[in-house]
């Protein structure tokens, strides 16, 4: 006999969608960031400031913090990692910075950076009382930027202090990208994505083209003709198919489109969720996606990744969040098939032994990595590696006035934090492509 | 089981830990109470002359100097003297002595420059009972400024005059209690001695100003927008007063003079230090105003424990122990030669071993070795100036190590020789003794 698939909203209180969805780690208070800032030995040469891919200086920040100087400490975030308030929040702080701090040789337990991080730079953001930063005599000069995500806002922040034009092009109804849309709603409450936009949009000369979609070789080359650069960084807009029987079937669907749903959505008890939901994958997107199912309402959800703990790009620390919300997580187990008739019954999985297990599910999420859309890339003259523009550090793709970076770039972890260390070097790169070619313009 | 039984200027406590004339002593309700707690001593709010009560500030009393997480560091506080008629203290000293006859009860005095003042005060507080007292000429506000407290501590003549009348008309043991705020603790010292005291006890608060507002750029605290300096105490200060109490103790002509330890007692630990470098007893009152009374029995049980673990019977086996390690500059080996040693074990890579020698000192630890993070020590720079050691976080990662005798020392390039030696011989003092020359 047939069960019908269980998903339906309102399966929880007001109240217990509003105590789940607040604030995973809520911003310090004043004495709490006093007495961490205090833990800081202010290293020479600090490990944690080489462990951050923007380089942002911890040890300063902090005893600014400590020194009650917040602005020079948000100052000192934002000036290597304009995102520094998301960064503090979505980072993996625990296999970035804080892995390195020498409080944990010593003491088990390193100095809350990521916390501290946050402590300073809402306070600015919730008090700018005058910008912490001027923007530098326009230009003239025009860049466009394609995504508004971390690489693309980053970029276009530093090229607009520079005192460049630029004009961001993105596909979604909202600027922000992952952090809009991506991030799970407990690391970004508050609507922190949008207040973070509203601030780098302060600085002047970045305007916003939304419901722009990059559909085709001939939008790039319109854009180079008539911008002086233009950054790519789309991200990875596609999640590619398991490839196994049963994808198709109802409540089969991509974790980052549930993910966005929820973050778009204005009331959660609305929100249909399953009583049994199998999230496949082993990365932050499966943890957000598995936890918050089960912050919905849902009964039972299995996290299921293919290989053991020691490949999963989702860190201990995730890990751990996944299973104090009551996420069970199963290692090295193989997605074989989807089962059910019209919707999903269940999921079956295979070991490396070749034995069986299988989950009933109302509800399947995939969350196996994305991919870009190649065609249009590989049509504008682009390198594509495993999927992803080449592109150097600085993000010279080798395509004349085109740069790429974020997620969409071969290399890195997929990080915010990388996304926006690649969009700060690009702008630098594009601005000093620009400053070569006014000095080579005859007078 | 160690003896904490204490006898200071011939008067007896059951345990070596006196609360200092202060607020916590002001009147029997908090006495009792720390009594109670198991204090072995009190030194009542100092008593002014009979008439009109002094009058406090309606304002701050007190200011701090704390760490980010509020511990108290320095402690200031521009208090008077008793502000309740003098009767009342004194009907209240007689009944708590009489509640508590095993315990130290002294009364703190400060009235005018006047015989007849002293000696009208002391027939009244003999009276009450109490063991002994104690001359307030430390106080370094407000009551100084009508030539009382420091006012007479800085002279030392006066010193000696008010200790006379005091040994003169009464049969108690005199303390007198030394201020902070002179050039050299010894005059003043001696004037008590030659006065007659029966002991001395120091330090009282130092002149301070606790910071400035930076909002309103107004001195911290104010009352009505002003403010005054006041007097410092606390933690910050015990290393001044360790080192006026071994000045006492080591000079030649204050043999035998009594000295109670004043100024950072907040655990066993810091009494320790007191009665090592000479003091028999020691007073608290910062301590016990952060912590309440309870304190204590913290203090008397780390000092017990302490002692039986070295085998002291009584405070008397180790009472001066320090002082004789304690010589003049000139007199310090020179042919003594130590290098910090980093124990790569417990380090843990902080560099700030490395920074703080790099910018402020000899460049004597590394930053790297073969390309990667790795302190240690460069003996061919080190000067074993301990710099290192201070500023490490880690206990014990970073010692000093004396150099045996015949070792080469890798900075002069010169075996250490045995024989001391210090400035007084050495080739470069133009002053140096001519018979060795």
């Amino acid at each position: 006999m047939l069960e019908s698939p269980d998903i339906r909203a309102g399966r929880r209180t007001p109240a217990q969608y509003d105590a789940a969805f607040a604030d995973a780690a809520p911003r310090f208070t004043r004495t709490q960031a006093l007495v961490e800032a205090e833990r800081c030995l202010y290293c020479y040469d600090a490990p944690c400031m080489q462990a951050c891919p923007t380089g942002i200086d911890v040890p300063s920040f902090i005893k600014r913090i400590a020194d009650d100087n917040l602005r020079g400490a948000a100052r000192t975030i934002l000036e290597a990692n304009p995102l520094g308030g998301t960064c503090a929040r979505a980072c993996p702080t625990e296999v970035l910075c804080e892995q390195v701090c020498v409080r944990t040789t010593q003491q088990g337990k390193p100095v809350e950076i990521g916390r501290l991080q946050r402590y300073a730079v809402d306070a600015v953001m919730d008090k700018p009382v005058t910008a912490l930063f001027t923007r530098a005599t326009p230009t003239g000069r025009r860049i466009a930027v394609v995504g508004a995500g971390p690489a693309g806002l980053a970029c276009a922040f530093t090229l607009a202090r520079l005192g460049h034009d630029v004009v961001i092009h993105d596909a979604q109804a909202a600027g922000g990208g992952l952090n809009e849309y991506g991030l799970a709603s407990y690391k970004m409450a508050g609507g922190f994505a949008q207040a973070e936009l509203d601030w780098l949009m302060q600085i002047g000369g970045i305007s916003l083209q939304l419901n722009w979609r990059l559909e085709q070789a001939a939008q790039l080359t319109a854009l180079s003709g008539s911008f002086d650069a233009v950054y790519l960084a789309i991200g990875l807009g596609r999640t590619p198919k398991l490839g196994i029987p049963g994808e198709g079937l109802a409540g089969v669907r991509d974790a980052v489109a549930f993910i966005a749903e929820l973050r778009q959505s204005q009331d959660l008890a609305a929100l249909p969720v399953g009583r049994r939901v199998v999230v496949i994958g082993g990365g932050m997107t499966a943890v957000d996606a598995a936890v918050q199912s089960k912050l919905l309402g849902a009964d039972d959800v299995h996290m299921v990744y293919r290989r053991g703990p020691e490949s999963m790009s989702a860190s201990l620390e995730e890990r751990e969040w996944a299973q104090k919300n009551g996420v069970t997580l199963h290692y090295g187990l193989a997605p074989a098939e989807i089962t059910g008739s019209g919707s999903v019954s269940g999921v079956r999985f295979v070991r490396a032994d070749g034995s069986v297990e299988t989950f009933a599910a109302d509800v399947v999420l995939k969350a196996i990595g994305q991919k870009l859309d190649e065609a249009v890339l590989a049509d504008s003259g682009l390198t594509l590696k495993a999927g992803r523009v080449v592109a150097d550090i600085d993000g010279r793709t080798g395509v004349a006035k085109l740069y790429a970076g974020g997620d969409c770039r071969a290399g890195g972890l997929d990080l915010t934090v990388e996304a926006v260390e690649d969009g700060k070097r690009a702008a630098k790169a594009i601005h000093a492509a620009i400053h070569a070619t006014l000095a080579a313009e005859p007078i | 089981m160690a003896d904490l039984r204490n006898t200071f200027a011939g008067i007896k406590s059951p345990n070596p830990f006196w609360l200092a004339s202060a607020p916590p002593t002001d009147k029997a309700y908090n006495v009792n109470r720390a009594f109670e707690a198991g204090w072995g001593g009190v030194v009542w709010k100092t008593l002014g002359e009979d008439g009109p009560p002094v009058v406090n500030v309606n304002g701050p009393r007190y200011g701090a100097l704390l760490t980010p997480d509020r511990k108290l560091l320095g402690f200031n506080n521009i208090e008077l003297i008793t502000d309740r008629p003098l009767q009342t203290n004194l009907d209240e000293i007689r009944e708590v002595k009489r509640l508590w006859p095993d315990r130290a009860l002294v009364a703190s005095l400060m009235v005018p420059c006047t015989e007849s003042a002293w000696k009208a005060i002391l027939a009244r507080v003999e009276d009450t009972g109490c063991d002994g007292v104690e001359l307030n000429f430390g106080c370094p506000h407000g009551m100084s400024e009508r030539g009382m407290g420091a006012a007479v501590g800085q002279v030392p003549e006066y010193i000696q005059m008010v200790t006379e009348w005091c040994k003169h008309y009464s049969r108690l043991p005199v303390i007198v209690k030394l201020t902070p705020n002179v050039g050299n603790i010894l005059p003043p010292a001696l004037a008590a001695k030659r006065g007659g005291a029966d002991g001395v006890s120091l330090i009282n608060t130092i002149n301070s100003i606790m910071g400035v507002d930076p909002m309103t750029l107004a001195m911290s605290p104010t009352t009505g927008g002003m403010g005054s300096h006041g007097g410092y105490c606390g933690p910050a200060v015990k290393p001044i007063a360790l080192h006026m109490a071994a000045e006492i103790g080591r000079s030649p002509e204050m043999v035998s003079l009594p000295v109670s330890g004043i100024g950072g007692v907040g655990s066993w630990r810091d009494a320790l230090d007191f009665i090592a470098l000479g003091a028999t007893n020691v007073q608290v009152c910062t301590a016990a105003m952060t912590f309440g009374f309870k304190i204590v029995q913290e203090m008397t049980d780390g000092l017990s424990e302490y002692m039986d673990s070295m085998g002291f019977k009584t405070t008397a086996d180790f009472q001066g122990r320090a002082l004789p390690t304690i010589t003049d500059w000139q007199y310090l080996n020179l042919n003594s030669i130590s290098k910090a040693v980093i124990d790569q074990d417990k380090c843990i890579e902080c560099g700030r071993c490395h920074i703080a020698c790099e910018d402020t000192s000899h460049q004597a630890i590394t930053a790297t070795k073969d390309g990667k993070r790795h302190f240690e020590v460069k003996e061919d720079e080190c000067v074993g100036c301990n710099l290192c050691v201070t500023v490490c976080p880690v206990p014990e990662c970073i010692t000093l190590r004396t150099l045996a005798p015949g070792e080469v020392d890798a900075r002069t390039g010169k075996a250490v020789v045995e024989q001391p030696a210090n400035w007084t011989t050495h080739p470069n003092n133009p002053m140096r003794q001519a018979a060795l020359a």
